[in-house]
């Protein structure tokens, strides 16, 4: 059990990273990776919605859609019932704990229709996971994603104020450069788990 | 046929037990917000244009009730704007001109002349790229409308090949001087109706044979003004402070290329 929660933790993480190896959630990842604080806030919430979706979309996909034997309509009901999902543990949060609904601010919303999100949940059917384990891989691949971005904030905030960047390449350019080089990086970890 | 009912029944079932659960969820989870903000927030714009530097109107009716931001922090909004805000927050406020934007360019297809025939994409920084632009004078507008497709109220058109601003629709966001790769756009207060419709820099001579509308920096209109609002800003090109110019319209008398121009509600 403990083995197979730490591949599933190194896979989630390093091996199959859903930003920098399967290029899932590209758009928040060069979106708010301007500076650190943003970065966190962003990956807090992209793992707290992704552990929660994973569960809600596990059970419907074995209570409702199997058995009507419409798994056809997997996609447009994941993204029903996340957006759904997002939009009511906003308002749970918002009256349970200020400081927490503070903290993850404009991000929640944002990630609602965000295509990482809609993949753990899809993957996690595929990979044919219990509810514990697709919780689990959600949490930890939320997790992926939220070391991806703030690796890559760092980066930025560094390119920013250290280097002398040629001018066409200011901005976009240059983010587009260091991410798939950060990409690079992790293709590294393939092959750590055999 | 069944297969298609079930399945919109299914997605159709979720769909109002989500929406009603989620109204429900609104009413028991009913958080109470300062009043203030959704006041605030019905007096903003709404265009959401980021102009204020806040995450859209609603950030910005957030940050005035909480005291970071003051009644000028909209761009867009107006005097009036000012006064109703003082009425909600109970405090003075200070009173503001309402800008708008104007293009400082008058080379018409017809009084300008083009250095080649461009047929790139229609995007004034990649007209720009190429030769600083098909305009012989290399400050003039490119006319490609990179103003008009960022502006959010429609305010700029493309007449005659220079852009225009309707001054009336225009709410003075700025997002059209940052689009300008010539630079030529800037915030003016409405009620200032002359200006010098050109930012070319060259020598009269050169202006002159470029564009028949071009300032050629005779000075005339700085020895005539009666304020002393024009000035030459280092270059054969005249300028006037909208701060000092009581609009009495004398150097549009005086300029002998009609570069000063008196531009109405709509431009020109």
């Amino acid at each position: 059990m403990i083995e197979q929660i730490v591949t599933s933790f190194l896979a989630a993480i390093l091996i199959e990273n859903f930003v920098l190896v399967r290029f899932l959630g590209i758009c928040p990842f060069l979106g708010v990776s301007k500076k650190l604080e943003t970065a966190g806030g962003m990956g807090i919430a992209v793992i707290f919605v992704m552990a929660i979706a994973s569960a809600f979309t596990w059970l419907i996909q074995k209570y409702i859609l199997e058995f009507f034997n419409v798994e056809y309509l997997q996609t447009i009901v994941f993204i029903l019932v996340i957006a759904a999902l997002v939009q009511f543990v906003e308002m749970v949060i918002k009256k349970t704990s200020r400081a927490l609904y503070n903290a993850l601010g404009v991000y929640l919303p944002l990630i609602t229709t965000n295509c990482a999100i809609l993949a753990v949940c899809i993957i996690n059917i595929q990979k044919g996971f219990d509810i514990i384990n697709a919780v689990l891989y959600g949490t930890f691949a939320g997790m992926g994603f939220t070391l991806a971005l703030v690796l890559f904030a760092g980066i930025r905030e560094r390119m920013d104020l250290f280097s002398s960047i040629p001018e066409n390449l200011k901005g976009f350019p240059i983010s587009l450069i260091s991410a798939s080089l950060v990409s690079l990086a992790f293709l590294g970890f393939q092959g750590l788990i055999k | 046929m069944n297969e298609i009912i079930l399945a919109a029944a299914i997605i159709g079932l979720m769909g109002v037990i989500f929406g009603i659960g989620l109204s429900a969820a609104a009413k028991i989870f009913h958080v109470q917000e300062d009043e203030r903000i959704a006041r605030v927030r019905a007096l903003l714009p709404g265009a959401n244009c980021g102009a204020c530097g806040y995450p859209g109107c609603d950030g910005l009716a957030a940050a005035i009730v909480g005291g970071t931001a003051d009644a000028t922090a909209c761009p867009v909004s107006g005097a009036e704007f000012g006064e109703l805000l003082g009425e909600i927050l109970g405090v003075q406020t200070i009173k503001t001109e309402r800008k708008t934007a104007r293009v400082l360019c008058n080379g018409k297809c017809t009084a300008s002349r083009e250095k080649y025939y461009y047929r790139g994409i229609n995007d004034c920084a990649a007209a720009a790229q190429i030769f600083g632009g098909h305009k012989a004078c290399k400050y003039g507008c490119l006319g490609q409308g990179s103003c008009v497709r960022v502006c959010p109220f429609d305010a700029i058109v493309i007449i005659d090949g220079v852009a225009t601003v309707l001054q009336d629709k225009c709410r003075s966001c700025g997002l059209c001087i940052e689009a300008c790769p010539k630079k030529l756009i800037e915030l003016i207060p409405v009620s200032r109706n002359f200006s010098v419709l050109c930012r070319s820099k060259d020598k009269g001579p050169l202006t002159k044979k470029n564009c028949d509308f071009g300032c050629i920096g005779c000075t005339k209109c700085v020895k005539i003004c009666p304020s002393g609002a024009i000035s030459m800003e280092g270059a054969p090109l005249a300028k006037i402070d909208p701060g000092k110019c009581i609009n009495c319209g004398e150097c549009t008398k005086v300029c002998p290329t009609t570069a000063i121009r008196q531009v109405g509600t709509f431009c020109n």
